[in-house]
């Protein structure tokens, strides 16, 4: 046999291996809005840069006839290519391969393309569409998912790790993603659970779809599971894209420095907060007004909107931000609020993003559902991470800087670098009509007329502390600025900041209020 | 409903009191549907997960002592039995064998009193 015509075999055999689960199950895929999988992997990479590794590799499963049975690469694609250019390590389930369901072989896949992507130091991405475990392959397929969890928490901190769902990912198979950093979802395809509908109602009498268990929008809006929400696949694909433009390859990497942008001229600081504390606006506009090219790429749009997360670049490189979101529940910190924001603050202090936070609000959100739902516990995650992050801090006090809340948003007393504060700032314990209640209670009480006594203590309260100039006089703020020179001192305090260095108390780990 | 229409759709304000300040803003769907905390009322014994009524130990009108067996519900692959917390007469049982309650069922109302203990 010549060479040419052992390539042709070759050729011919992995034509044969790229089918997938065959015409009938592609059409089905289709059917169902669905690309398939080897689609997936080519829409989401730079053209001609993906390689396919394990195309060969069958299962080895002999019970219930599955010895008969062949399925295509067992039903996962793996490989590496680039985005933009930057490498990342990749895996794709095939739902057309037997449900894209996980035995051990196909687990054995995934598994070497996590230890590829460890090794390389290069971001992983995972293409989650699963019926679940491959049951005819028992106890293995467990072993598997355990195999890919350990890499997923190992990987943590070390390598970005980007988990897309596009279709089921059900029962013991969610933790993947769960351990990932970033879970990207689509309306209509992706549907996350524990236990399925059929089981909840079998167990529990309690009916409910899919989708209302656990379809994309109660992921992105709900539970806070899902960070990226898209209506198809493409625009899905177009954010991860972007993603990876704003995040390193590794953790001893900064992310790729772009060239500088003015933000855009439509953005003018200066009229988008309104001077009345109690009045709403939309902190994102803030962020556009003073970011590159008012590009802001949002995290969590959906979920406790009452804080804004994100990354955006200042002077070409890449930041995150942190803000409250008076348009909110008038960007009260609550449970998740909290759990939002200092998941995030961790990831951008294991990979070198700096911080900086945008601060205005009126303390925690009062009630005895988010006191019995633990919000000291997780207030705490805030404090913790804000603590620890050693990247380089800014914080930008805009109005209400009230009492806790004013500890937690990345005050100077958690380790930040650069405390700035504009005019309309208010540092206090709390704002001026809870404080005067309590101090003058007794004026106020006692007075001929004590509305009038209260709106008087009130003023008085507002005069004396219901400005920047009693931090700045303590320097627990470092300058009281312009709105206009926001832009221009946050580039400076980033680019000061370059070669910080700030260090935690040597230790094996610490304990996070998880 | 679009992605775009679920963020851009006509905002409504409202006011939110925090520490005697009214702020105008948002109001969250999960803050609206939040729970409202209600004071346990010890007299009523409700179901603590959905399931199905096999067996009920007691009638109307029962006295029961602390401790007595109230009912059994198959939840969860167990049979669970409910006794009672303390000691009183049935005042009205809700339930029937064989029913399936959800979770928070009130299924056995009692009047609470201090009874003799059994001899």
């Amino acid at each position: 046999m010549s060479l040419k015509s052992k390539t042709i075999e070759l050729l011919k055999r992995r034509e044969q291996a790229q089918s997938g689960g065959g015409e009938k199950a592609i059409e089905k895929q289709n059917a169902m809005g669905k690309m398939t999988a080897r689609e997936r992997v080519l829409a989401l990479l730079d053209k001609d840069s993906f390689n396919e590794y394990d195309l060969f590799v069958e299962h080895e499963a002999r019970d219930f006839d599955m010895n008969t049975k062949v399925l295509h690469g067992d039903g996962v694609i793996i490989g590496t290519g680039t985005i933009y250019g930057s490498p990342v390590c990749l895996f794709a389930q095939d739902f057309t391969v037997a449900g894209g369901s996980l035995g051990l072989s196909h687990a054995r896949k995934i598994t070497k393309i996590m230890d590829h992507a460890l090794k390389l130091r290069i971001p992983l991405i995972g293409i989650n569409d699963s019926g679940g475990a491959r049951i005819q392959e028992g106890v293995n397929s467990l072993a598997g998912y355990g195999d890919i969890f350990f890499r997923n928490t190992l990987a943590s901190g070390v390598i970005p790790q980007i988990s897309v769902i596009l279709g089921p990912c059900a029962g013991g198979a969610v933790y993947s993603p769960a351990l990932t950093d970033f879970v990207f979802v689509v309306d209509n395809i992706s549907k996350m659970f524990i236990t399925g509908p059929e089981v909840i109602k079998t167990v529990l009498g309690e009916e409910i779809s899919m989708e209302d268990l656990g379809g994309a929008r109660v992921h992105a809006e709900i539970t806070g599971n899902a960070h990226f929400f898209a209506t198809t696949e493409q625009e899905c694909f177009e954010q991860i894209k972007k993603l990876v433009t704003f995040i390193p390859w590794n953790n001893s990497r900064k992310a790729l420095s772009f060239k500088p942008k003015e933000p855009k001229k439509e953005f003018n600081i200066e009229s988008v907060v309104p001077g009345d504390p109690k009045q709403p606006y939309d902190v994102r506009n803030v962020i556009r007004a003073v970011a590159d090219d008012s590009d802001f790429f949002e995290i969590y749009e959906l979920w406790a909107q009452n804080i804004v997360i994100g990354f955006a670049r200042m002077n070409g490189e890449t930041v995150g931000f942190v803000c409250n979101q008076p348009m909110y529940l008038a960007g009260v910190l609550d449970v998740d609020s909290s759990d939002k924001a200092a998941r995030f603050i961790r990831f951008c202090d294991a990979f070198n993003i700096p911080i900086i936070t945008l601060v205005d609000l009126p303390g925690y959100l009062p009630g005895v559902d988010q006191e019995h739902a633990g919000v000291i516990r997780h207030g705490a995650k805030l404090l913790y991470a804000y603590s620890e992050a050693s990247v380089p801090k800014v914080t930008v006090i805009l109005r209400k800087a009230y009492g806790g809340g004013y500890i937690a948003m990345g005050s100077r007393h958690l380790r930040a670098d650069f405390v700035f504060a504009w005019p309309s700032a208010e540092i206090a314990v709390m704002g001026p009509e809870g404080a005067a209640n309590i101090i003058f209670k007794k004026e106020i009480s006692e007075a001929e007329d004590p509305e009038k006594m209260r709106k008087l203590k009130v003023k008085e309260y507002k005069d004396r502390f219901a400005n920047p100039y009693v931090a700045a006089a303590k320097g627990y703020i470092d300058t009281v600025i312009e709105p206009k020179e926001t832009r221009r001192l946050l580039v400076h305090a980033i680019s000061v900041s370059k070669d910080k260095t700030n260090t935690n108390p040597q230790k094996k780990h610490g304990i996070p209020p998880f | 409903m679009k992605k775009k229409e679920l963020v851009n759709k006509e905002v409504e304000y409202k006011m939110l009191n925090i520490e005697d300040t009214k702020y105008k803003t948002i109001i969250t769907k999960k803050f609206e549907n939040r729970k409202v905390w209600q004071i346990a009322d010890p007299s009523l014994v409700s179901s603590l997960i959905p399931g199905t009524v096999s067996k009920i130990y007691i009638n109307e009108g029962d006295s029961i002592i602390e401790g007595d067996k109230l009912l059994v519900i198959d939840a969860m692959k167990m049979k669970n039995t409910i006794k009672v917390p303390y000691s009183g007469v049935i005042r009205k049982v809700n339930v029937t064998e064989g029913q399936s309650i959800p979770k928070g069922f009130i299924m056995i109302e009692l009047d609470i009193q201090l009874v003799k203990v059994k001899e």
